[in-house]
């Protein structure tokens, strides 16, 4: 079948990126991004039951600089998800549909998802944690 | 060879059948992260220097425990589901589909179970 070469149709690309089509893309991108987090999670659990060398190791290498800067997305990317999935299942539960509530949700879902990544910081620094 | 027309073969059949099995599991452990999510985001402040001793001890109690296990299961659930509707939705090439496929639900059945038996581990004081 020579099905593989036939042209394709104009796709997203020929669309203006609006908010409601970025936030939307943005939710795949944050869930899938923190599908690789969730492994280091599981990764820090096993180095904790693994003993008090190998819990070391582990945090010295979570805590070296690069590293941290990827903890740091996976925590933004945490609570983008956290908000903008709250603000889907809102929709699922059939709220919030008129547009200038999807453009008032969205802008909220952006800062908050900004506010949440910073407190979370500012507790952790505080606490001493890091 | 049939005589049915392949139309005749497809109506009644629906496209997979099961699609809202997937979507209302996909809600329900969102719904149940959350919580969950949200719990372990204090608690990971709490964890002043995530020294060894420190986190022993919180995660050896038992409610913290039996919710970390809930919240690994779940997220990894979750994860999966997600995770399978990406790959249906940009792998077009059948085999490579079915690979990645199963290969995601491996990892990720690998990851909830290495994740809960090293909770287990740690709670029953190895």
């Amino acid at each position: 079948m020579a099905s593989d070469n036939r042209p394709l149709s104009p796709h997203l690309q020929v669309y203006r990126p609006q908010i409601t089509s970025v936030l939307s893309i943005l939710h795949r991108i944050t869930g899938v991004v923190m599908s690789f987090g969730a492994l280091l999670l599981a990764y820090w659990l096993l180095a904790l039951a693994s003993g008090p060398v190998a819990y070391a190791g582990a945090l010295e290498v979570l805590g070296s600089g690069p590293v941290m800067l990827i903890l740091f997305a996976f925590s933004y990317c945490f609570f983008y998800h956290l908000c903008n999935g709250l603000r889907h299942l809102a929709w699922d539960a059939g709220w919030g549909f008129e547009l200038p509530q999807v453009y008032a949700s969205g802008w909220t879902v952006v800062i908050a998802s900004f506010v949440l990544t910073l407190l979370f910081w500012v507790g952790l620094l505080a606490g001493g944690s890091v | 060879m049939s005589l049915r027309t392949p139309l005749g073969k497809a109506l009644g059949l629906g496209s997979a059948k099961d699609g809202t099995g997937h979507w209302w599991s996909q809600r329900v452990t969102a719904a149940a992260l959350a919580l969950l999510g949200v719990w372990f985001a204090f608690a990971l402040v709490g964890l002043d220097g995530f020294d060894y001793q420190t986190v022993r001890l919180w995660l050896g109690a038992p409610l913290n425990s039996i919710l970390l296990i809930i919240l690994v299961a779940t997220l990894f659930y979750h994860s999966s589901l997600g995770v399978q509707v990406v790959i249906e939705d940009y792998a077009h090439e059948d085999g490579g589909k079915v690979v990645a496929l199963v290969l995601a639900k491996f990892i990720h059945l690998f990851a909830a179970v290495a994740g809960i038996f090293a909770v287990l581990r740690i709670s029953f004081g190895a």
